[in-house]
């Protein structure tokens, strides 16, 4: 699948809104085409654009439509939606691989036996598949330098709870519907809290406040309670004991 | 000179410091923030003939107790409050002359949500990230808490003793709904009793977002706990799991998977925001040209608030202690940056 049927689609988002959708479920294209969009507004850089931004499978656009109306703003999207092929769009650069230290299971992830019978696995099964998948930053969002991970395979296509969960720390490695979530937070949440990592996705004392960017990929390294703390008690930079490297 | 601070003797336990916000970080996750009731801010700056971009304090149901340092000028705005300074009462929706020393006492919310202090010259704490708003979703900043000494910016003008009069909105009423890019995922039929249900702001409703209590069904979408996540922006009005709409506020998330039947226009957040215990509210659907036309006419009336600007008549019923008001009225206009030199 490269273009799904009917997208991609301009929709309203409030008064002073925009979304570039590309598909209305997630897949690696979409993503990608979401991410590139969103590059070419910046370039372009229209008078009446305020601010661009991504989430998993759609680009957004907000301006001030007493500056650009709604009609020409579409009226441009259109066109530059008509100038290529943005679902074989490459991945931005700059890209790094965050190998981050966490606890899976225990009192730290309440729900990790819970998911992985969810996922059809043993909770062996499921602390294998983690620390193997590599899943990829597909957005950042809901919370500050929160990132959005996936895909991973799709036995892990589990739904969000109804019940929300009052308070998942910052911190937490949550999943639901194939993705990995480290919390930015103290949240509420639908989605199982299977993790816990000490690594902060947000420092807004830092002179990078923001430590994941879209297109990047993080990894689990399973460790215990006692190295959580011991990482806890050195971390100086807010990234939790994590490796980084360079990919892209 | 020493620096000019506010002294916080007393605080409610919703007090933040607030300005227009920390937008262009959507991308990043982060919310804006800034003040619940933007309307406020611009009321405020109106009355002391400063800028708009100034930063001042946000006084969520309650207020607090304050000291100067210095002879300052402080406007009240939003959510009427009893205020006095050392037993005077004070006009609500009106700048004042807080003498240095004196205590400023700011009572619980009369109608509405949330009160404004504003400063000569603003609040002038750290900026993070191109603003001083907390965001207390975000971890950016924290509450205002008794002790706190709030350093106070160099004071610009000399206007005080001014009022006008603040746009209803305290009291609920109708609040303009656009449509969404999940709109058409709820049913005409689900859409129609949305616009004739009332609503009220629940109590448990902060800077985040207003839960929306009302009596009748869940207000349900198709395939509600599916969907993927995808920007939220205030006002943005999110169904979740048990049919239950919230109204994002200022500090909402970025992206969520619920889905929301449409969104409040700019010009009727403050509403929103300002609906106190038990005002009803209701949803109507406008169309987007509509939504342009209200939002160009309330720039307009936000740009026309420093015309409306007129002194306050001074009532000497009204005040015991007119002596000191003329003396203080003198310090102000003599154009004396920091009347009190050196001290403290």
């Amino acid at each position: 699948m490269s273009r799904p049927e009917g997208f991609p689609k301009i929709a309203p988002v409030g008064l002073c809104g925009m979304a570039i959708r590309f598909s209305a479920s997630l897949s690696e294209q979409a993503n990608r085409a979401a991410l590139a969009f969103r590059a070419g507004l910046e370039k372009a850089a229209w008078y009446g654009v305020e601010e661009v931004s991504t989430s998993l499978t759609s680009a957004f656009v907000r301006f001030d439509p007493l500056h650009l109306s709604h009609d020409a703003l579409a009226a441009r999207l259109r066109d530059m939606l008509d100038a290529q092929d943005w679902y074989g769009a490459d991945l931005p650069g700059g890209r790094k691989h965050f190998r981050i230290p966490c606890v899976l299971g225990t009192e730290l992830g309440p729900q990790f036996g819970d998911a992985a019978a969810e996922a059809g696995l043993s909770e062996a099964q499921a602390r294998d598949e983690l620390c193997a998948a590599r899943p990829r930053v597909l957005t950042i969002g809901f919370a500050p330098g929160q990132p959005y991970t996936g895909e991973l395979p799709a036995h892990w296509n589990i739904p969000r709870l109804k019940e929300l969960t009052p308070k998942v720390p910052q911190g937490a490695l949550v999943v639901a519907i194939r993705q990995l979530i480290i919390f930015a937070n103290d949240t509420p949440t639908g989605w199982r809290h299977i993790g816990q990592t000490a690594f902060r996705c947000f420092r807004p004392e830092a002179d990078e406040p923001f430590a994941l960017r879209p297109g990047d990929e993080i990894s689990l390294r399973a460790i215990d309670a006692e190295e959580l703390h011991a990482i806890r008690a050195r971390d100086r930079t807010g990234l939790g004991g994590a490796e980084i490297e360079v990919i892209a | 000179m020493s620096a000019r601070y506010l002294h916080v003797l007393e605080a409610g336990p919703s007090m933040t410091v607030q300005d227009a916000g920390r937008p262009g970080y959507l991308g990043e996750g982060l919310s804006r923030s800034g003040a619940a009731d933007a309307l406020a801010l611009a009321e405020g700056a109106a009355l002391l003939r400063q800028g708009a971009d100034l930063a001042a304090v946000e006084m969520a149901g309650m207020g607090g107790t304050f000291r100067a340092s210095h002879d300052m000028r402080i406007a009240l705005s939003g959510a009427p409050m009893r205020a006095d300074v050392d037993g005077a009462r004070l006009t609500w929706n009106a700048s004042h002359l807080l003498p240095a020393g004196a205590v400023l006492r700011i009572g619980a919310a009369e109608a509405g949500t949330y009160g404004y202090l504003h400063l000569g010259g603003g609040v002038a704490t750290p900026s993070v990230l191109g603003s001083r708003a907390a965001h207390l979703a975000a971890g950016v900043g924290r509450a205002v808490k008794v002790g706190d000494e709030l350093p106070v910016g160099d004071e610009t003008g000399d206007a005080v003793g001014l009022t006008l009069d603040p746009a209803p909105r305290f009291g609920g009423g109708e609040l303009r709904v656009t449509e969404s890019m999940q709109t058409a995922l709820f049913s005409e039929q689900t859409r129609a009793r949305f616009e004739s249900t009332d609503f009220t702001r629940d109590a448990r409703a902060n800077r985040m977002g207003a839960r929306m209590a009302f009596d009748g069904a869940p207000f349900a979408a198709e395939g509600q706990l599916a969907i993927l996540s995808e920007v939220i922006v205030p006002g943005d009005i999110q169904m979740t799991g048990d049919g239950t709409p919230f109204v994002l506020l200022p500090e909402c998330q970025t992206t969520g998977g619920y889905p929301r039947i449409g969104t409040v226009i700019p010009p009727d957040m403050p509403r929103v925001a300002q609906a106190g215990p038990g005002a009803a509210l209701r949803f109507r659907f406008i169309s987007q040209n509509e939504g342009v036309d209200a939002l160009r006419r309330h720039r307009d009336a936000v740009a026309a608030l420093a015309r409306g600007v007129r002194a306050l008549s001074r009532d000497p019923a009204q005040m015991p202690d007119l002596l000191s008001y003329q003396l203080i009225d003198g310090v102000v206009s003599a154009h004396d940056p920091d009347p009190k030199g050196d001290q403290e």
